[in-house]
């Protein structure tokens, strides 16, 4: 019966197929429903319809579909501001965002662009200046990597302790990131080896335009179209964007349409006026590409509450230098440490889960963690960074977090 | 493949099986990634790039002032062009927001307000972005809408409300590069290193 509310499906007869009438399709957790313009596809039915079904088990479910989908009981949600929108990192599990919850940042909003229409110019210190339309790059050798991106400006506390690790740290996603290397359009274009840096260049709204030194291009950068197996989102920058491993989110332009080849840095709005920060002494400082190293514990975090008993202290830790080699969890704020756990692989300039098996007594206490990577740098503590940085809160903000469980299993954030 | 080129296949995957990586098999088998000497230097995929196509792209403008188009910018012109375009966002001195500060507040001492005061005049390190950035990214709800001529008068507008020109300066191609901002000297480049040092 087509429905008259709002944004339901409409259910109509025609499409259901005898097996789904036979059990009835509105007593399924899943409902064959169809667009206005016939196609079908798979919606969730409400909590509210489900408490309809006594017994799975005596009715027959709903048929396969074109496109699957989370049960209602499931409602993990990205945390959107007007120019941002963060993953909700203490409803995951393992380390790959699911693609709709990878966070977003954006200079004038998601723009909509035709992909038979999209052109990457890149010119400048070249031979050949060329142009290359979404079916050319991905005519290309391709590589696929694991890896996570992160906005440099990705700390907030709460005096209250009432922050999440969305809160705290959720501009930062891992996708596996799949194209073609940079480097493989540089040689095809000729790149001149007295080129120092580029300039890339976005196609949105904000038209934002970064500049990148020349080794970055030729080491790892990747010209993306494909994250976790299909074309890139839009909010990721649909259907191209720049990717350059373990850097600063800003930089790794979206929606991108020119490269141009250059011997010197173009001083753009965003690597001048922002994504540079006051590091005392009355110095400024710039091209601050590397994300450091970083972990934060998502379990137990806010609004979580704990019980005594066995507890697995979860988490994940990242480096954009390399590889973490260890995280140390404490459970007695910070006055012993003990090495987590490291899920396998543990891969270069990518989210690495950790996990601390620990039997809680019930007293209140304080758990943190803190990561290593290969280069020997160390997370530091929040009066650390702020000594190294003359007091100015800013950019590249990576403290250890601290989680404080009261007597009743409550979680607070606290800083370092 | 030859039988010597298939044994050597076989023990490079063995080696590769034997460490822990997550390379794939055909990887092992040809002994490349994506990006090796394997590859012809060029695959002749895309097509050149026509002068004109580059010249309605490439509109972005260099500290050295390459990019800037003709045309010139007047003080007092811009001080018109921001009260009907800019001042909405931007406040009527520039100060007022809801949007970015763009003017300097001298003497600031609240700390609400000192959080706020990074503007182009203390805070910027060349001229020519200001070009370059109101040009490609402005008015916020109809970015490139505006001439290059509004763009050379706001800039010129701009420098002066920050006390960077005179009332009388023009700004064009010539001078724009040559503004000094009191920013610039504060610049340092990116300093951390690996290892455990915190900086």
């Amino acid at each position: 019966m087509p429905d008259q509310k709002g944004d339901k499906p409409l259910i109509t007869e025609k499409k259901i197929s005898r097996r789904a009438l036979l059990g009835g399709a509105a007593t399924a957790a899943v409902v064959l429903a169809q667009t206005a313009s016939g196609k079908s596809f798979q919606a969730a039915l409400t909590k509210s319809e489900l408490h309809l079904i006594e017994d799975p088990t005596k009715v027959p479910g709903v048929p396969p579909g074109t496109l699957g989908t989370r049960s209602p009981f499931e409602t993990p949600a990205k945390a959107p501001s007007d120019i941002s929108s963060r993953t909700p990192l203490q409803d995951l599990f393992g380390t790959i965002t699911p693609s709709d919850l990878h966070f977003e940042r954006n200079h004038n909003g998601v723009p909509a662009i035709d992909p038979a229409k999209y052109e990457l110019v890149i010119h400048g210190m070249v031979d050949k200046p060329m142009v290359f339309t979404l079916a050319d790059l991905k005519r290309f050798p391709s590589v696929s990597r694991i890896a996570f991106l992160e906005c440099s400006g990705n700390y907030r506390g709460a005096a209250d302790g009432k922050v999440t690790p969305q809160q705290i740290c959720g501009l930062t996603s891992q996708s596996e990131w799949t194209g073609v290397k940079l480097s493989t359009l540089f040689r095809e274009v000729g790149v001149s080896p007295k080129s120092t840096w580029f300039l890339a260049e976005g196609g949105d709204a904000a038209v934002m335009t970064r500049s990148v030194p020349i080794e970055k291009g030729w080491e790892d950068v990747i010209i993306c179209y494909a994250q976790n197996g299909e074309a890139i989102r839009p909010e990721q920058g649909y259907p191209v964007r720049l990717f350059l491993p373990g850097w600063e989110g800003n930089i790794n332009v979206k929606w991108l349409r020119r490269i141009e080849l250059s011997d010197q840095p173009f001083q753009t709005r965003q690597e001048t006026s922002k994504y540079t920060e006051a590091i005392g002494g009355g110095k400024i400082r710039q091209f601050s590409f590397t994300i450091d190293a970083r972990s934060i514990i998502t379990y137990p975090s806010y609004p979580q509450k704990v019980e005594k008993g066995w507890i697995e202290i979860r988490g994940i830790a990242w480096s954009g230098r390399g590889k973490v080699v260890r995280v140390e969890v404490s459970t007695d704020a910070g006055k012993s440490w003990k090495p987590a756990e490291l899920q396998d692989p543990v891969m270069d300039k990518a989210h690495t889960a950790f996990r601390y098996l620990w039997n809680w007594n019930g007293q209140s206490t304080e758990i943190l963690s803190r990561t290593v990577d290969e280069t020997g740098y160390i997370q530091p503590f929040l009066k650390d960074l702020l000594a190294a940085r003359g007091g100015n809160m800013g950019y590249h903000y990576n403290p250890v977090t601290a989680w404080y469980i009261q007597n009743d299993g409550q979680v607070l954030f606290k800083a370092t | 493949m030859t039988k010597s080129g298939i044994f050597i296949g076989a023990v490079c995957l063995l080696i590769s099986i034997s460490l822990t990586s997550n390379k794939s098999l055909t990887a092992a088998f040809s002994g490349s990634q994506a990006d090796t000497l394997d590859q012809p230097k060029t695959f002749g995929f895309g097509r050149p790039a026509t002068l004109k196509e580059i010249a309605l792209l490439d509109t972005d403008v260099r500290p050295d002032g390459k990019g800037l188009p003709a045309g010139s910018g007047k003080v007092s012109e811009g001080k018109l062009v921001y009260a009907a375009k800019c001042s909405g966002c931007h406040g009527v001195t520039g100060t007022e927001g809801p949007n970015d500060q763009l003017v300097t507040i001298k003497n600031a001492t609240d700390p609400k307000v000192k959080a706020r005061n990074k503007t182009i005049g203390n805070y910027w390190p060349y001229a020519t972005t200001v070009f370059d950035y109101i040009k490609r990214a402005m008015p916020f709800n109809q970015p490139g809408s505006l001439t290059d001529q509004e763009v050379y008068n706001l800039t010129a507008f701009l420098l002066h409300e920050n006390g960077l020109i005179k009332a009388d300066e023009i700004i064009n191609a010539k001078t724009l590069p040559k503004v000094v901002m009191p920013a610039r000297d504060f610049f340092v480049p990116d300093d951390r290193k690996d290892g455990p040092e915190i900086r």
